[in-house]
């Protein structure tokens, strides 16, 4: 259990003021000018060792991500771009972040984009998000006339700017080369890589994007010590971290708890628990929609990091669990998913384009058992087809739920076909799938 | 993908307000000189504010503004289903319709929609209220949920129950005030209901923290000398 002086989102739940006065007394801003004296190749160096690993649902290591960046800046400015995009389905603490710890992500703009030598930092915030949006920038506006940000940003001599940019409405936009796209003045569809954004990011420049507890969480890793952050959690899932809870729980929540706990535990001690008992729980999403779920049998004594939870075939992507008792209709719940992927694939890549939706109207027959069971198959192979053959991870996304859900709940989807065909009286044939 | 297209009826004209226009061009000044196209969805988006909706004519004249193509602004309005093709009512109700608000009774909403305001996608009969369903708004430890659109504002209503949003509804129409965020009464934002489990230790906001760093963990030398 993380205690509550280990935490970093000390205002999570904005029961204090936001503002920078109230910020500073929970301890942002203390010592930056220091920290950043301390220069950037030491920054970078601690954040390597502290082993933070990146926020936004790949888990790449952040400090490994920042010294991709050019050493010298050349003819080309380096920027700083933070995925305030969050829109993965189950997932709300970027958020929370940005409407009540507002300092803590700029400050953390300004350190880590003074590490990648960036004198321009753009905050691309969903368009959902306007009251976020708006109180991130009265946060900005406060540091600006505290001189905390802008020319000579803390006195450390390093002159920087924060931008809030906004989207309008696009899940894409949070696939780091959909965003840089989208902050062009473009539709978001994700670039070919390489080359990556720490070559030619946003206007070809050295761009480095990363997500909002990333960034957030860098400040306070800099005064505690690397290895005070690596001290929780598992080795090679090191931290806190804010997790999600929501759907059949008691009471759902964010949390900030320590990597690498139980997640029977976190439902039980921060949820109330599953709704009617742990008995109850049918299965878990673990780490927003796009990962696999998990049945309950694996939820018993799975642990919530990156590396126990690929070991059972899912994933902790953005943390956000999504609990689900037994009264879930599992194949619409999954189905659901699916129309989301539908909805939001940008377009560009065939078989996303055209396998999302084909998925969704598989798993809208079979959830009334309008299929055969050779039509398991034949999505299964489907699903396989999309995941790695298109630009960005949306295609993956869109078929490992629908993989999860065969995985473990075949039994029921043909139980449904064996009912809808015997209260039918006959076999009949299944409908055509590809329209 | 989404599918949208703009709506026959369009106005014969666009013209921003003289406060929108200074708006504009403090915009400008986030994105290098030759990147003005950066300014494309703020625009838009503005626009919508201004007229409720985006219209053809808008799309030409932030075109021009941006010096863009005007079929690169079409694009941009088309991709990004935030932008209303059409008109709306003056409150336009996004009701969140993805698995995890599911899960907690977002078809139930959906009736009550159906019932208060009509059909979706369709203005009310007195242009009072529109609603549509959309994907996950990223408010899923207090779901269900709606966001709610005017011409001033954008707030989430959450933690709804279908007796609570019908309730939220008469009020906006009768022009009365309403409560934003959660309207569950024990919860304050996304913190559990009733007792929280975390950040209860008063030392957190004693003001200890804000003390100046005796040392800096890991520093190679002595810091923060002045």
């Amino acid at each position: 259990m993380l205690e509550d002086k280990d935490r970093i989102f000390t205002n999570l739940y904005g029961l204090q003021d936001w503002r920078l006065e109230g910020a500073k007394q929970r301890g942002a801003w203390n010592g930056t000018k220091d920290l950043m004296a301390l220069g950037p190749d030491w920054i970078i160096d601690q954040i390597k060792e502290s082993g933070l690993r990146g926020r936004g649902g790949a888990g790449f290591p952040t400090g490994l991500k920042w010294s991709f960046m050019p050493k010298e800046v050349g003819d080309r400015p380096h920027y700083l771009v933070v995925n305030a995009d969050e829109s993965e389905p189950g997932t709300c603490k970027d958020r929370e972040i940005m409407r009540h710890d507002p300092h803590l992500l700029i400050e953390g703009c300004l350190i880590s984009a003074f590490a990648m030598k960036a004198h321009v930092c753009y905050i691309y915030i969903r368009g959902e998000f306007v009251d976020e949006r708006e109180r991130l920038q009265a946060a900005i506006d406060e540091a600006y006339a505290a001189g905390l940000i802008g020319k000579n940003a803390c006195g450390s001599g390093w002159d920087f700017d924060v931008y809030v940019h906004h989207g309008a409405g696009a899940y894409i936009c949070g696939e780091e080369t959909g965003l840089l796209e989208s902050l062009e003045g473009k539709k978001g569809q994700p670039r070919l890589k390489p080359p990556f954004p720490a070559a030619a990011g946003v206007y070809g420049c050295p761009t480095t994007v990363n997500n909002v507890e990333s960034i957030a969480v860098a400040p306070t890793i800099l005064r505690r010590g690397a290895n005070w952050f690596a001290s929780i959690g598992r080795e090679n899932n090191a931290g806190t971290k804010i997790y999600c809870l929501s759907g059949h729980v008691e009471r759902p929540c964010n949390v900030e708890e320590a990597m690498s706990i139980p997640l029977k535990k976190l439902i039980e001690q921060h949820a109330g628990g599953v709704r009617g008992g742990w008995s109850n729980l049918k299965a878990v999403i673990p780490g927003g929609s796009s990962v696999p779920l998990i049945p309950r049998d694996v939820c018993d004594d799975v642990l919530m990091d990156f590396d126990a939870l690929k070991d059972v075939k899912s994933g902790l992507g953005t943390a956000a669990v999504i609990v689900m008792d037994k009264s879930t209709d599992i194949v619409r719940a999954i189905s659901r998913i699916s129309y989301f992927y539908k909805h939001e694939s940008c377009g560009q890549c065939t078989p996303c384009r055209e396998g999302t939706g084909w998925m969704w109207r598989v798993l809208e027959r079979m959830a009334v058992g309008d299929s055969t069971t050779e039509e398991i198959d034949k999505l299964l192979d489907v699903a396989g087809q999309v995941e790695g053959h298109t630009i960005c991870a949306l295609g993956d996304a869109a078929a490992w739920p629908v993989q999860g859900l065969i995985r473990h709940f075949r039994s029921e989807i043909e139980e449904r076909i064996n009912r809808y065909r015997a209260d039918r009286g006959s076999v009949a044939m299944a409908g055509v799938a590809a329209q | 993908m989404a599918s949208r297209r703009p709506a026959k009826n369009q106005p014969a004209s666009f013209e921003w307000t003289a406060e929108n226009r200074t708006w504009c061009e403090a915009q400008r000044e986030k994105y290098p000189q030759d990147r003005a196209a950066s300014c494309v969805i703020p625009f838009l988006w503005r626009g919508q504010k201004q007229e409720g909706w985006v219209s053809i004519p808008m799309m030409e004249a932030i075109a021009e503004q941006l010096s863009m193509p005007y079929i690169r602004v079409y694009e941009v309005a088309t991709f990004y289903t935030m932008f209303n093709l059409a008109p709306v009512g003056e409150f336009h109700v996004q009701l969140c319709g993805t698995t995890p608000c599911m899960l907690c009774g977002a078809q139930d909403l959906r009736e009550v929609c159906k019932k208060v305001i009509g059909p979706e996608h369709r203005i009310s009969d007195d242009g009072k209220f529109s609603w549509i369903e959309v994907e996950c708004l990223g408010a899923c430890c207090n779901a269900p949920m709606v966001q709610i659109s005017t011409s001033e504002s954008d707030h989430y209503y959450e933690d709804l129950t279908p007796e609570i949003l019908a309730d939220l509804l008469g009020k906006l129409r009768r022009g009365e005030d309403v409560k934003t965020g959660t309207q569950n009464p024990k919860r304050h934002t996304s913190d559990p209901e009733g007792e929280n489990t975390t950040l209860t230790d008063p030392s957190l906001y004693d003001g200890s923290a804000a003390k100046p760093l005796r040392n800096i963990p890991n520093a190679p030398e002595p810091a923060g000398a002045d």
